[in-house]
């Protein structure tokens, strides 16, 4: 890059928050997706949003593309640079949280914020911001809105968007705009927050988020079925649902993952079973008692081979255990770990689940099924070696195949992982042409010079 | 400096390692030098990420990858929390050794580790001679901690508040056989007490000898003390570290022994996981290697838990006396899963109430080397510890590792406080003193 920007962002940023030599920006070149590394030109880190917006307008005045990256956890290659000509933005020393008012129920934070570290502090306020996804012990709540984060409540409390109140963001010329208020009710102008959640950085860069948050519930209740056919789980799960209980979480393991997880953790796990469901209901405590009896009663009466409820505090931490344990014991099988979010409707999920086995068998790949099954959000995960050409050839085939029948059955590309790179060609086929190019229009009225992480979501 | 297609040849040899990076991220969430700087280079992903990247020939500047490397705490956070069970620590130290061979050792790394470390001797000599001529340089800062620091601006001392190296090392005047044969059902144990012990904190050692004169314990302490060889390996010199690891082995080989006990987290951590773990380094016959390593190894206990799984040792009901607060060492939890036996054997002390520290397993910043090499970032991660430290309001803290003993020494020293740092063997000793002076004869 030229001597003299790199000197114009050192001027912006101070020296040690510019890093040019290639050992640093090769450590810039990822994320979580398994996709090509593209090695940035500079890496700059912003310590006051000032800077940022001077970062912003100088990249544009220098036509150099711009990827913002948090923490680097994006599973759809969203913070991978998109070119050797780019500039990454780090956000992680935006990280201050600016309010958390208690009697208006909402937050004020920087974009760099930790996700978890948010919650923690919103709850020691005693109050609770749900948003839960996988990675939210290293995730930023600019990337949660950038890409629309999910995670495991999104059921019942709903995902990232739901919390967005306000957005500030600076426009590719370093203008501050700013949309949303601190209060629920706003009608001011264009809704710009909802457009700028999901916008995976491709038209602002986040300088402040206002988000809501909620009174916490008061009491909570986990329960474990096994069943002997992923038919009777999920009609299990419509059947809940039909009887009017919203669950706080409701997971599913598949017979391939509770076998791996029982190896892993050996918690007793039945490892014969075809699938077993991780409930939680929470709210009012006679309400949580109410609930938890009905469900137990349901999985009984739709064929549940056991059913368990949690008494103790740690019981119930052993049935999350199990949850959690399902990504880490599946990723120790093989050296890489291809983790899809392809979604369904709930009703279609022992279809997805039928197809997914049949994938797997066809193209002879390991596939480990988890997932958010309330809200149809499975997480196909195929184990391989991505050294071995000739297997992932298959394994690109197979994700092809998954992605088509979770459109047949009217689902999404993606529930809570973002296009990014990843899978933008499919993008037309579960939209249209037309919504292709009028997100193209979009943008380019937005960022003309097309610096804004360019090529991701629909292409360049 | 020798070929680099050599240098990516041996780096090829971690690759099987290194393709289980999946890039995850979630050490970012533990690695306490991340957490200080934000830089990617810092985290176990970025660093994993340049030296497969080295390996494959896609970046071609060992030195800058050794550079971003050496900042590292070797606080085993990352590996402790990886989902993907990356044998991170092991991987870092062999890219250390097969870099550090082809750039070469620098001189003065060279001098200290093959000069001195690697004969037990002549590197007594030298701590000898530092602990006598240290007297006109320094002055004392500290009467509870018992920390000094530097009378003039001196370059190697820096600010530091440091504790005295003691005029002779302790395994000198402790030396001792086992007495006689074999007593029936008295366990014997090999006293190792670690470079820090044995030459800076001589009372570890002391208390650690009244404990197991008190539980019957017979205790041979070997008239030589090789260094388990973290130093070296840390610093990429897998020469010395095998000439130390050979070492140690030639003193206890024809020992009749049950445990070989040691107060050092670090020495039961490097004898436990590194010496198997870098068998590979390790001259000479492969297989007798290997056996007298795994038979060293069964046999390795850390004192703590020699003392509370081993000996048997409870926990009593407090009873006033002073409050503690317990800080892990990451060489003992982290490493080796050893969290509750040091809690146990201070609430074994009866006089003791425990108070627990926030985030009792947060790395208190030493990492050994890395203290010397970037002492402003050490202090910064240790600052964290001494807030948590200073939050509990306890009389002492206690934490089974002399090294990160002298770290929190420094940090306490420094913020003027009188809350004392001792081993939990220390506190455990102090409690079985009063005990019996109590008991009426």
């Amino acid at each position: 890059m030229d001597k003299q920007v790199v000197r114009r962002f050192e001027k912006i940023v101070g020296a040690g928050n510019v890093m040019a030599e290639e050992a640093d920006r090769q450590a810039y070149a990822y994320d979580a997706a398994v996709l090509d590394s593209v090695v940035p030109a500079l890496v700059v880190r912003p310590e006051t949003v000032a800077q940022l917006g001077q970062v912003v307008a100088l990249c544009n005045e220098s036509g150099l593309p711009l990827t913002v990256r948090g923490s680097g956890t994006n599973l759809s290659g969203g913070t991978i640079p998109s070119s050797t000509e780019s500039v990454v933005v780090v956000t992680n020393g935006l990280a201050r949280i600016l309010e958390i008012n208690t009697e208006d129920l909402y937050a004020v934070v920087e974009p760099g914020v930790i996700t978890a570290q948010f919650a923690a502090a919103v709850a020691e306020k005693g109050l609770f911001y749900p948003p839960d996804p996988g990675s939210q012990t290293v995730s930023t709540l600019g990337g949660n809105v950038a890409e629309n984060a999910g995670g495991l409540r999104g059921l019942k409390y709903g995902v990232t968007k739901d919390y967005v109140m306000g957005v500030e963001f600076f426009d590719v010329n370093g203008e501050l705009v700013k949309s949303g208020a601190r209060t629920v009710k706003c009608a001011t102008g264009f809704n710009l927050s909802d457009l700028m959640v999901g916008s995976e950085g491709l038209l602002g860069v986040f300088a402040r988020l206002i988000l809501k948050l909620i009174p916490p519930p008061k009491a909570s209740r986990a329960m474990t079925a096994v069943f002997d056919s992923v038919e009777k789980a999920s009609e299990t799960v419509s059947a809940i649902i039909a009887d009017r209980i919203v669950p706080c979480t409701l997971e599913f393991l598949d017979n391939f993952t509770i076998r791996t997880v029982e190896d892993f953790r050996h918690a007793g796990l039945p490892v014969d079973a075809e699938a077993l469901l991780l409930i939680e209901v929470d709210g009012h405590p006679a309400e949580v008692a109410e609930d938890a009896e009905k469900i137990l009663e349901i999985c009984r009466k739709k064929g549940a081979v056991q059913v368990q409820a949690a008494g103790s505090v740690e019981e119930k931490e052993l049935i999350w255990q199990a949850r959690r344990d399902a990504l880490p014991a599946l990723a120790r099988l093989k050296p890489t770990t291809v983790l899809e979010d392809a979604t369904v409707p709930r009703s279609r999920i022992p279809d997805m689940v039928k197809k997914i086995k049949e994938i797997s068998r066809i193209y002879n790949l390991d596939i480990g099924t988890f997932g958010h099954a309330g809200d149809g959000n499975l997480h196909p995960t195929i184990l391989t070696d991505k050294r071995n050409h000739e297997e992932f050839a298959r394994v690109e085939k197979a994700i092809d195949e998954i992605f088509e029948a979770a459109l047949a059955m009217g689902g999404t590309l993606s529930g809570e992982h973002g296009i990014g790179l990843a899978k933008r060609k499919y993008m037309e086929k579960e939209t249209s042409r037309g919504t292709i190019f009028y997100s193209r229009k979009l943008k380019q009225t937005f960022d003309p010079k097309n610096i804004l992480n360019p090529g991701k979501m629909f292409g360049a | 400096m020798a070929d680099i297609a050599e240098l990516v040849r041996l780096l090829k040899a971690l690759e099987d390692d290194l393709v289980s990076c999946t890039r995850c991220g979630m050490c970012q969430a533990v690695c306490p030098l991340y957490g200080e700087t934000g830089r990617e280079t810092d985290v176990a992903r970025g660093k994993l990420a340049l030296v497969e990247n080295l390996s494959r020939e896609i970046l071609d500047n060992p030195e800058a990858v050794k550079e971003r490397l050496d900042r590292c705490l070797l606080c085993g956070s990352c590996a402790a929390a990886c989902p993907g069970g990356v044998p991170v620590l092991d991987l870092f130290l062999k890219a250390r050794a097969i870099i550090t061979g082809f750039l070469g050792l620098s001189p003065l790394k060279k001098a200290i580790f093959r000069g001195f470390l690697s004969n037990p001797d002549r590197f007594d000599h030298l701590m000898q001679w530092m602990g006598r001529l240290q007297g006109p340089f320094t002055r004392s800062v500290n009467e509870t901690l018992g920390s000094s620091c530097a009378r003039f601006m001196s370059p190697l001392i820096g600010d530091r508040h440091f504790m005295p190296i003691a005029a002779a090392a302790w395994h000198k005047k402790a030396s001792r056989d086992f007495s006689g044969p074999r007593q029936s059902g008295r366990t014997r144990v090999v006293f190792y007490p670690g470079c820090l012990v044995d030459k800076v904190l001589p009372q570890v050692a002391d208390a650690a000898m009244e404990v197991f004169a008190f539980h019957g314990v017979d205790v041979h302490v070997a008239a030589r003390a090789p260094c388990c060889g973290i130093p070296a390996l840390s610093g990429g010199d897998v020469q010395t570290f095998s000439h130390l690891v050979h070492s140690n082995i030639r003193i206890w080989r024809d020992l009749d022994f049950d445990y070989l006990v040691t107060p050092c987290a670090t020495c039961t951590s490097t004898i436990s996981k590194l010496w198997p773990a870098m068998q590979v380094y390790i001259g000479g016959d492969s297989a007798k290697i290997e056996k007298q390593i795994s038979e060293i190894v069964a046999k390795t206990r850390d004192i703590n838990a020699f003392l509370v799984d081993v000996v048997g040792v409870q926990a009593k009901a407090p009873a006033g006396g002073q409050t503690v607060t317990y800080h892990d060492p990451c060489h003992l939890k982290k490493s080796l899963g050893i969290a509750e036996q040091p809690r146990t054997l201070l609430a074994a002390s009866g006089s003791v109430r425990l108070a627990e520290m926030a985030n009792a397993d947060r790395c208190c910043g030493m990492g050994g080397s890395f203290n010397l090499a970037h002492y402003e970032l050490s202090k910064k991660i240790g600052a964290k510890k001494r807030d948590a430290i200073l939050a509990t309001g306890a009389d002492a803290v206690a934490t089974g590792c002399p090294a990160c003993m002298l770290q929190i020494i420094d940090l306490l020293s420094h913020a003027g406080s009188n809350v004392a740092v001792r081993h939990p063997i220390e506190i455990y000793a102090r409690a079985l003193q009063v005990e019996n002076k109590e008991e009426p004869s």
